[in-house]
Order: structure tokens, then C-alpha cells, then sequence
């Protein structure tokens, strides 16, 4: 069992737990994540490791309620304990000083660019963080990103925290203040990721993203990560999850990522309606 | 349930009454088509000593040699005729310590079976059956005990992967007095056992109390370990682990990388078994797992996955099953038990044909699969007759589904973190055949990980040789153990 040792809830959806989990705390690299299943009958979700404490033995995983599994999840409280963790999965982020780092995080995905962030950081780069969200309530770890940062932007769909509009615009506008780059890196809801690759090709920058598929064992076994990767098919839980986001096929990912859709929202109101019943 | 039947053979001139081979009574087609209980109900009391007293007892017993375990056949078939039941489990433990399991999922007709005195003319003994029959006395009567266990050797060691191999070499480790951790993957050990192979076929309760027999030997098992990745092998030697057993299996699944592949509703035998089986969606009141609800299931392979596969979509509720296979039935690598029992569920095979691409809808689902017709040609280098496809054979098939069962490859996540693990071109761990000894002093590995994709029971035989060479190699090693060997 994985003790949930504190939580507090970010956003509406969104909530931050430090786990103890020793081993995977002392082991993790940014970019890693692991398995968690909360009880028995949940499923296995993969989470990227926000952040870890290896004194203290903890692992941080920010988690936003989706699915049925999500939200027993997050209906945990301090104490109380997860079944299943499963990591540190996946290969590690590989870092260098590439010199300038640009580190896009979008909603829940500000998550897991942190501690990629700090590495890069870390190994000397100098860094730019643009967060977006569709609005301020789904921004999350702004003052600990801005901090890491040598210059942070914040960006709305509706204004109500920094600048308006997307994160391609920051990025845009950066480029177009003659700001070189070197190397972005961008972790957020597939959508996002699929146009910030798309505008840094054009713009001819490298570009890392870090996938969510559909997962399940998270070791190679199963196959239902597998992703179009330029003219490869790769495994995300054991060749990524990061790629070069220029040969990442995103469509095809996200009709991929949607394909329990109809089931998952079945499994909810079922879910909600057991609630009501208990409460 | 459908009458007892027996399997009647025919001789002119019978010198004395012969009793017939013994089916076993099972669950009629219709009925277990919507239910995932096991399909057999196994053998009676009265039909197993029946069964039993078919065996004339040779004195040189060719089925031992056929059994990759060596179970002394004659002894336990002997003790089931005088009715003593448990007596007939002890003998079984000796050298398996999983017999319920191997009782339904071990191919006996190629093993022990095949080479029975009988089977020359007439049908051999049901020795599978019996040794199910047993096994499940015994665990339905409360019988089973775990052996006294021997003086400990202070040696310790580690075993890689709980499934059949890890499971068979820890069992041997544990009564030789060493002390085993067995690490495993996933948040439930049985490796195939579990993940793989359906309920109706192998009740994972069943699994369970095999399990928690292994434990009784003082096996620990921690799941949610993934070597590779929360400790490597060197690590695992540094904290004092003497030797150590690598039976990860050949879990990474095999696509043909043809066109529309990564459409929804394609997906690995892998994956739509371990969302059943592992993750239960089957029964979506008690797990949250989906699985697609699918109506026409095209299965593309022909072993006993492709087989579980098949029967497990006909259970989900897809009103057409077809299994694919570009060779004919004489080539089918599956149980004829398994293809006959998928048959009687309503499976089609669509055999000589092969799948070429799949075409998707709007939304990115599979909706169609194009196969071509395939005739044999000249054996190619297993001798089976090769496959060659015939000109503008071309045809169309609706599919919601696709699950490709055409086999497995090497995980490589253990071997990415091992750089002294000699692996082979296709990725799998060599290792002596006779020893299961790897290039590195200390390591063994066996099961699917150094063959490939095999059965339970050749991997258990992998294990029980590995564990003899483990055990001979921590007794060279003298002292006390806990001496921490190199992982050089």
C-alpha cells in the first residue's frame, strides 16, 4: 500500500498528492511516471512524477479527475492509501545545455514539465516557461515554475490570468521579438501539442512532447500505447514517452486516446450514482 | 451439463472388455457461450479411478520422460486406483508444485500422453485430467499442506517475473532451504497465468491458492517491481541476494506493421486478454477497465492465444468470431482440444487467408480488414507447407475488431538496464539450455524470455532444470550465504 501523505486540491478537477513510495522517490528521473491503481476493480492510469522527495520517501503526482478511476483518485484523503504504484516507467528526459529552453506546460500537463524543467535548468540552460490553460482556474505550480524560470508567460483562452490567447501566440511572439531558441519541450493536452510542433517545425526548432495514450501495464506488454512516430510504430510506455514532436502523428493519437469514450462516461454515471447511494 | 461420453475405441476382437478413455463432463456450447466459468467440470471420483485403472503400470515408463516436469505418472495414477487421493497429490508435488494448473493447461498430447504404451493402439491414458482430478481433491478437501520445510541455508535469492518459469524456481529454491523473493511486474503475480489464459479455461482462483501454496513454502512474492526500471540486477546482487532467476517472459506483442494497424479496435491478443483476464472488464459492475463491445471480431493467428482470444470475444457478446489464419487446419499450432471447444462456440475459421490491410471510418475505428486467399506451396524451414497467395484473390471483410494473436517478441526493458546480459539477435536472454546459466555468473533465466514464446509447462521444465544448477551453484559458493556476489 502507497499512503496518501498530503493532498490539497489545485482546481476544480485538479489535485496534488505527495505518495510515499521510497523507492520510486530515490529512483525516478524527470520525465518518468508510474502506474497507479487506487483499489481493487480500478483501472491502471498513468501519471507522470511531478516532482519527488527521496528523504522523505515521497513521490508527487498531480491528478485530474476524468474517469471513474481518476475520481476515486482523487476522493482519497490524507491517510488513506493507494493499492498499486507501480515505477518509475518510462525512459528519463534526456537533458543537455542546449542554451535556451523553451518549457510549455498546458493545464494538468504544467505538472510534468516542472521537474523537466528544473533540469534543464539545472544543466545550465537558460529557460522560458510559457503556462497556458483555457483559464486561470486550471493554471497550476505558477509561482514554482516562475521561479525556475528566467522569464515565465502566462497565457489564457480568456484572458483571466496573463496575456489572452494560446500558447502557440507566446511562442510566436517570442520568435518574433528575435528571441533565439534551441530547444522547446511541450507537455500538455494532445491537441496543444499536435499545434505548438506544428509551429515549431515551421519555424524549424527541435520540439519534445510527452505523451498520454491509452495504457495499460505500462511495460511493453499490451501494445495499446503504440503511436505513430515518424515511420515507426513506437510503444509509448517503453520507447517514450517523450518524442520529437515533428514526427508524432497527433490525430491519429487522439483518435486513439478517445476510443473508450462512450464506456468511460457509462462508467462515471454509474460511479456517481453509487455515490449518491452511499451518501 | 452433457452426458458423461466416452471416447469409444474400436477392436475387432477385444481379449477382455476394455474400458474406453474418460471424457470429462463439461458445460454444454450454448450454455457457457455467456458465462466465463470453466468449461469442464473434471473428473468424478468414479471416473478418475476408472480412468486410472486403464494404466497398465509399465515397468519402464515412457511417459515420465515425456513430462518436461518428470512427474512419476505411474506412481500417482497407481495411487488414485487404490483411492488414496492425497497420497496421489504428495507424489504430484514432488516435481510440480502447480498441478491444478498444468492439469488443465499443459498439452499432454504432445507430452507425457504421446509417448503412453497404450496410445499405439488403442487411446492413451488421460493422464492431464487425472492429474487435474487430483489437484482439485485435494484443494477441495482442504488437504493441501505445505512440506516441512528443510534447515535454511542462509543462501538468498531473487527470482524475476511470477510466472510459470519464476514460479516453478521458486517452489525449487524453497525446498532446497534457500530463501526466495520473488519480484513481479504487475499488482497480481501468475505472469500468463493471469494475465493471459481466460477463467473459463483456468479459474484464477485456482491460480490464487497454487500461489498461496508457494507461499507456504516461504516464497515471498512483492508485485509492482519492475526490474529494469526500480532496481537492476546489479543492485539486487548489492543487496545481497546471492543468485538469480530472470523468467520475465515474452510479453511484448507482434504486429505485422501493416497498413490502418494502429486503428481503434486493432489491438494485441496482449491487450484484449489482460483487459479481460488481469483487469476483469468483463464484469464491468465490479471493474472500472473497458473493453470494446464489439459485434464482428476478426482474430489473426492460430495458436491457443488466438484461441482464448477468440472464445473470450464469442463471451463479450460479438456475434461473429472468425479466426484468420493464412495456412490450413493441419498447421493450426493451437490444442485440438482448444480448436474444437472454440469450433463448438461458434468460431469460424477463415483459414488461407491473410490480412493485407484495414480500413478505418471517419472517427478512426476499423471497419473493414482486406485478406487475400492464400494456397500451400513447398515446406519452408519449419517443414509446414509455406503459405503463397493467389492473384487477385482479394476480398473484404467487416470487422469491428481485430485482435492480432500472431505472437510475441522480447521485452526489452530488463535487458536495456543489464548491459552484461548476452541476449540474442531477436532480443531473447541466452542461456544454457541445459542449466538456464547466462553470461552472467550468478544469473539464470528461462521460460519465454530465452525461447520465445512457448507453453506453461516447458517453461516450468526451464525452471526446475535452473533452479537444480542455481541450488548446486549457491552450495559451491560454501559459508553461511550472504557472502554478496558480484553482478560483473
Amino acid at each position: 500500500m502507497f499512503p496518501v501523505r498530503r493532498k490539497t486540491q489545485l482546481s476544480e478537477d485538479v489535485f496534488d498528492f505527495d505518495i510515499e513510495a521510497p523507492r520510486i522517490a530515490k529512483k525516478r528521473q524527470p520525465g518518468q511516471f508510474v502506474i497507479v491503481r487506487v483499489a481493487e476493480g480500478c483501472e491502471r492510469t498513468p501519471l507522470t512524477i511531478a516532482d519527488a522527495d527521496a528523504e522523505r520517501g515521497t513521490i508527487r503526482l498531480v491528478v485530474q479527475r476524468v474517469g471513474t478511476s481518476t475520481r476515486k483518485l482523487c476522493d482519497l484523503s490524507e491517510g488513506e492509501a493507494i493499492r498499486d504504484v507501480v515505477g518509475p516507467l518510462g525512459k528519463p528526459t534526456h537533458i543537455e545545455n542546449w542554451g535556451h529552453c523553451v518549457c510549455i506546460g498546458g493545464g494538468v500537463g504544467i505538472a510534468p514539465i516542472y521537474p523537466i524543467t528544473r533540469a534543464a535548468k539545472e544543466a545550465g540552460n537558460r529557460i522560458t516557461s510559457i503556462l497556458g490553460a483555457r483559464t486561470q482556474d486550471l493554471l497550476i505550480l505558477v509561482d514554482q515554475m516562475a521561479e525556475l524560470s528566467d522569464e515565465a508567460i502566462v497565457i489564457t483562452d480568456d484572458g483571466s490570468s496573463g496575456k489572452q490567447g494560446l500558447v502557440t501566440d507566446a511562442l510566436r511572439e517570442l520568435v518574433g521579438r528575435g528571441e533565439e531558441i534551441d530547444m522547446v519541450i511541450c507537455i500538455g493536452p494532445t491537441v496543444m501539442m499536435k499545434f505548438v510542433a506544428l509551429l515549431t517545425k515551421e519555424l524549424n526548432l527541435p520540439t519534445l512532447v510527452s505523451l498520454n495514450p491509452i495504457m495499460i501495464d505500462g511495460t511493453g506488454m499490451c501494445g495499446g500505447c503504440r503511436v505513430q512516430v515518424g515511420s515507426e510504430t513506437k510503444f509509448t510506455c517503453v520507447d517514450g514517452p517523450e518524442f520529437d514532436g515533428h514526427l508524432v502523428d497527433f490525430d491519429d493519437l487522439m483518435k486513439r486516446q478517445r476510443v473508450y469514450f462512450g464506456q468511460e462516461q457509462e462508467s462515471l454515471k454509474h460511479y456517481h450514482e453509487k455515490c449518491k447511494l452511499g451518501a | 451439463m452433457s452426458e458423461v461420453q466416452t471416447e469409444a475405441t474400436t477392436e475387432k476382437r477385444p481379449k477382455k472388455p476394455r474400458i474406453p478413455r474418460q471424457s470429462m463432463p463439461e458445460q454444454s456450447p450454448e450454455e457457457r457461450i455467456h458465462n466465463f466459468n470453466e468449461v469442464p467440470f473434471g473428473y468424478t471420483e468414479e471416473l478418475a479411478k476408472l480412468e486410472a485403472s486403464r494404466c497398465i503400470q509399465c515397468k519402464k515408463p515412457m511417459c515420465i520422460d515425456g513430462c518436461p516436469v518428470e512427474i512419476d505418472i505411474p506412481a500417482f495414477v497407481q495411487l488414485v486406483v487404490e483411492g488414496d487421493y492425497a497420497a496421489a497429490a504428495r507424489k504430484i508435488k514432488e516435481t510440480n508444485a502447480l498441478p491444478a494448473i498444468c492439469g488443465r493447461v499443459c498439452p499432454q498430447e504432445e507430452q507425457c500422453e504421446v509417448v503412453c504404451v497404450l496410445a499405439k493402439k488403442r487411446e492413451p491414458v488421460a493422464i492431464g485430467r487425472l492429474e487435474r482430478f487430483v489437484a482439485d481433491w485435494e484443494r477441495e478437501h482442504g488437504l493441501v499442506e505445505a512440506p516441512k520445510r528443510p534447515a535454511a541455508t542462509g543462501h538468498r535469492v531473487a527470482v524475476i517475473g511470477a510466472g510459470p518459469a519464476g514460479l516453478t524456481v521458486a517452489g525449487e529454491m524453497a525446498k532446497y532451504g534457500h530463501e526466495v523473493a520473488i519480484l513481479e511486474a504487475l499488482h497480481e503475480p501468475g505472469g500468463v497465468l493471469t494475465y493471459g489464459i481466460p477463467e473459463f479455461r483456468l479459474p484464477k482462483e485456482i491460480v490464487r491458492k497454487e500461489i498461496d501454496y508457494l507461499k507456504s513454502l516461504g516464497v515471498t512474492i512483492e508485485c509492482n517491481v519492475v526490474v529494469g526500471k526500480l532496481v537492476t540486477v546489479d543492485e539486487l546482487f548489492a543487496e545481497g541476494y546471492e543468485a538469480i532467476f530472470i523468467g520475465t517472459g515474452a510479453g511484448a506483442p507482434w504486429f505485422e506493421h501493416l497498413e490502418g494497424e494502429n486503428l481503434s479496435g486493432v489491438l494485441s491478443a496482449n491487450e484484449f486478454l489482460t483487459r479481460s483476464n488481469l483487469m476483469k472488464a468483463f464484469d464491468p459492475e465490479h471493474a472500472d477497465t473497458p473493453i470494446l463491445p464489439a459485434k464482428k471480431v476478426a482474430v489473426l493467428g492460430a495458436g491457443n492465444t488466438a484461441m482464448d482470444a477468440a472464445r473470450t470475444g464469442v463471451r463479450l457478446g460479438a456475434g461473429e468470431v472468425s479466426i484468420v489464419y493464412r495456412r490450413s487446419r493441419t498447421e493450426m499450432p493451437a490444442r485440438i482440444e482448444e480448436i474444437h471447444h472454440a469450433e463448438e462456440e461458434g468460431v469460424k475459421l477463415e483459414l488461407l487467408t491473410k490480412p493485407i490491410r484495414y480500413l478505418g471510418d471517419e472517427r478512426g475505428r476499423v471497419k473493414q480488414m482486406e485478406c487475400i486467399r492464400m494456397e500451400l506451396g513447398e515446406p519452408d524451414d519449419s517443414g509446414r507447407r509455406r503459405p503463397v497467395p493467389v492473384d487477385g484473390s482479394e476480398f473484404l471483410m467487416d470487422v469491428d475488431c481485430v485482435i492480432v494473436a500472431f505472437g510475441t517478441n522480447a521485452n526489452p526493458v530488463l535487458g536495456q538496464s543489464t548491459p552484461n546480459l548476452e541476449l540474442n539477435r531477436w532480443g531473447y536472454i541466452k542461456a544454457d539450455e541445459e542449466n538456464g546459466q547466462t553470461s552472467i555468473p550468478g544469473v539464470y533465466a528461462g521460460g519465454d524470455i530465452v525461447t520465445g514464446a512457448a507453453t506453461v509447462i516447458l517453461a516450468m521444465g526451464a525452471g526446475r532444470k535452473a533452479a537444480k544448477a542455481m541450488h548446486e551453484y549457491l552450495m559451491s559458493l560454501g559459508g553461511e550465504g550472504s557472502q554478496p556476489a558480484s553482478g560483473e
